[in-house]
């Protein structure tokens, strides 16, 4: 096969089926897409369904800790897993500029691959487009995911009452912050990886330890913890104190910020997410969290209070206290 | 980094709080922090909650996007809608309102060539890389940012590059220090000053002596940590209440008495005094701002271009002016939060977190909310 995409790939002709052939359908391979037809037919468990999509565009498409691949499929499980939902299937749909390496095409389709059969899920559908040199940035891929929500299940941003806890299930930043050091070729002495993980087994555990006593639960990816936690204040009308010294966080990624600039607070994270509990579960949610690996980190960092002004505040580590704002524009660093 | 952690230390600030409040004698105490990164550090760490309810904090204009006067980001638009040229600038300066609600950023949106910039190098690289086109720094700053435009400047002569030059909008703090202390006294009752920390690494110490000297008022110089901030009005409380008005430097490990000899001959042999310059809020301060030495007027833009002459404009319903001179907090301003956001500011002061609306609104607005509307 030639060594980069080009735009016979994408014309419906034998190139591109030889493509999908050779890339998709052996990475992917399930019943469901060796039938080959344009859609997936799958029977649909009783209960409620949960179905959500997202593109995903990064540079650098490979990062210290994942790529493009395993985070498109991660990203769209946790979305899904989010709702308490258990996820079934995924679809995929790629949009590749001419001139992208089929190496690294090939790469990044198995990682997509491996993360979903890691997962249990299937990939069952699928969508191939290639654009002109130019129109595109290498590589973007967007994931459908559809799972099914347990009986009794009933997570929602718009659930959070004074008195509840939040918890968050590891240490933030670490996402964005290795997205960064590698796009400005920075080296501390430190490995800095990306936390992309699905998040559902995580969930079911948390689940199983009360659940009922979840209320909003969300994973904190772009605009970071500090963005998610004003989304629950705005939807569920109410306010928040968080502790600063509660918040994990890598001292690594802490120092790597303090350069870079940026606020950890605001930056993305891919295998983490944000619960938001009834305050009487909150311990037993928490130890199950911390009973799996991906929550081994988890904390309590603060909790929910009435406030007509929607405010998130926190209690700094150095003692005072102050807003945690929704992000206005980029975050830039400092000129001064 | 270990190093940083030690001064932001939640039981080491508990000990200076303490120490702050037994040092205090039953009165007031105004301490104006003259710089946008003091106050910036004051909200972010909440560092008003750890002081004594007699200590007050005021913040000053030390905020390089805030004290820019109208006029000057109304020729930056003119500059940057000129045919051919590509105007550079750091982000801030993108959304600082102009005359008419233009700025920067909507003259990009309407076809101008703006692009921000991290340094001044940036900006000759994009000349070098666009011979065809005029490229424009739009340089703001205090002292701090002063000695890389003059390396600039030295840089494009020395590689020959003709098609880059400088919107020259560097202010200096010393005067403006001194037009607030000769304010009228009833405008603002000041008692001393936390002084700058990155402009002092550059000017040293020795410019503030005055300060202390003929207006009696205290100098403590202060890095831009909380920790530093609070030992810095430990020491300034102790000489209020000693009555005694010296410089002293809570900053050691990085300013000295004689500052950055090599930057500031640096800055002298590119850069000379204006003999006026227009500060929003302060109005017209004699001898407080830069420009282009007439030997390399081949690099300022002002010599390059014909501008026309932009009168001091209205600054309309915007109290920015009485923030910067500490007269009114920004809550008092009718607009704030309401009309003027970070999102949508109306002036200069809610655009840079450096300046005292957006770090009142960014991160202190729970305090004082009953002034809004
Ligand atoms: S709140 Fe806005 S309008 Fe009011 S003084 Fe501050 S910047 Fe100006």
């Amino acid at each position: 096969m030639e060594s980069r995409i080009d735009l016979t790939h994408g014309s419906g002709g034998r190139a591109m089926a030889r493509l999908i052939e050779e890339i998709f359908l052996t990475a992917f391979d399930n019943d469901m897409l060796r039938q080959r037809n344009d859609q997936a037919c799958f029977e649909v468990p009783p209960g409620r369904l949960a179905m959500t999509t997202d593109g995903y565009v990064i540079s650098p498409v490979f990062f210290p800790g994942g790529d493009i691949g395993c985070l498109a499929v991660n990203g769209t499980i946790n979305d899904i897993a989010m709702s308490g939902a258990k996820p079934l299937y995924l679809s995929a749909g790629f949009i590749i500029e001419e001139g992208f390496p089929i190496d690294d095409l090939r790469r990044i389709v198995h990682s997509m691959a491996g993360s979903a059969s890691a997962a249990g899920v299937a990939i069952v559908t699928g969508d191939t487009k290639v654009v002109e040199k130019g129109k595109g940035d290498g590589i973007f891929v967007t994931t459908t995911g559809i799972g099914v929500v347990p009986e009794g299940v009933c997570i929602s941003g718009d659930l959070a009452q004074a008195g509840d806890k939040i918890l968050v299930s590891g240490t933030i930043g670490d996402h964005g912050t290795a997205v960064m050091v590698r796009r400005n070729n920075l080296s501390f002495g430190a490995t800095f990886l990306s936390d992309t993980a699905p998040l559902h087994d995580l969930v079911r555990r948390m689940l199983d330890a009360s659940p009922r006593g979840l209320h909003c639960m969300r994973d904190p990816t772009r605009g970071g913890l500090a963005t998610t936690l004003n989304e629950f204040a705005a939807q569920s009308h109410i306010g928040m104190l968080i502790m600063e010294t509660e918040i994990p966080m890598k001292v690594e990624v802490k120092s790597a910020c303090e350069f870079l600039g940026l606020d950890p607070l605001y930056v993305a994270n891919e295998g983490k997410l944000i619960a938001i509990c009834d305050p009487a579960a909150a311990p037993l949610i928490l130890d199950a969290m911390r009973s799996h690996p991906l929550g081994k980190d988890a904390a309590i960092i603060g909790e929910v209070q009435e406030d007509p002004n929607h405010f998130v505040q926190m209690v700094t580590a150095f003692g005072g206290r102050r807003i945690v704002q929704w992000l206005t524009g980029e975050q830039l660093p400092r000129i001064c | 980094m270990k190093y940083i952690e030690e001064f932001r230390d939640g039981k080491l600030a508990r000990i200076m709080a303490r120490k702050i409040s037994a040092a205090v004698a039953l009165r007031e105490y105004r301490f104006m922090e003259f710089c946008g990164g003091h106050t910036h550090a004051i909200f972010r760490y909440g560092i008003q909650d750890l002081l004594p309810a007699n200590v007050q904090m005021i913040h000053g204009p030390g905020c390089p996007v805030c004290v820019l006067p109208i006029s000057r980001v109304d020729l930056a638009i003119v500059l940057a809608r000129m045919p051919g040229v590509i105007l550079c600038t750091y982000g801030d300066m993108m959304r600082v309102p102009g005359s008419q609600g233009a700025s920067l950023l909507k003259a990009r949106a309407a076809g101008a060539d703006v692009r921000m910039v991290y340094s001044t190098l940036e900006a000759i690289r994009i000349a070098q890389e666009n011979p065809s086109n005029d490229v424009v720094f739009f340089a703001i700053g205090f002292e701090t940012t002063t000695p890389p435009t003059a390396v600039a400047i030295k840089k494009a002569l020395e590689s020959n590059i003709n098609n880059f030059s400088i919107f020259c909008n560097h202010v200096l703090t010393p005067p403006a220090i001194k037009a607030i202390l000769n304010a009228p006294e009833e405008t603002v009752r000041i008692d001393g000053f936390v002084g700058p920390a990155h402009v002092s690494a550059v000017i040293g110490t020795r410019p503030y002596e005055e300060f202390a000297h003929e207006y009696n008022r205290p100098v403590v110089i202060a890095g831009f940590e909380p920790l530093d901030i609070m030992q810095a009005i430990l020491l300034l409380v102790h000489q209020v209440n000693e009555s005694r008005a010296e410089v002293e430097n809570e900053y050691t490990r990085a300013v000295a008495r004689e500052g950055n000899l090599k930057a500031q001959a640096l800055m002298a042999e590119v850069f000379e005094l204006r003999p006026s310059f227009e500060w929003r809020g302060l109005g017209a301060i004699p001898s407080s701002a830069l420009r282009i030495k007439p030997e390399y007027d081949h690099y300022d833009a002002e010599t390059r271009f014909t501008l026309p002459s932009i009168p001091v404009a209205d600054e309309g319903a915007c109290q920015c002016g009485s923030v910067l001179r500490g007269i009114i907090k920004p809550v008092d301003c009718p607009l704030f939060g309401t009309v003027c956001t970070p999102e949508n500011p109306v002036g200069s002061c809610m655009v840079s977190s450096e300046g005292a609306c957006a770090a009142y609104y960014l991160y202190g607005r729970f305090r004082n909310i009953s002034h809004q509307s």
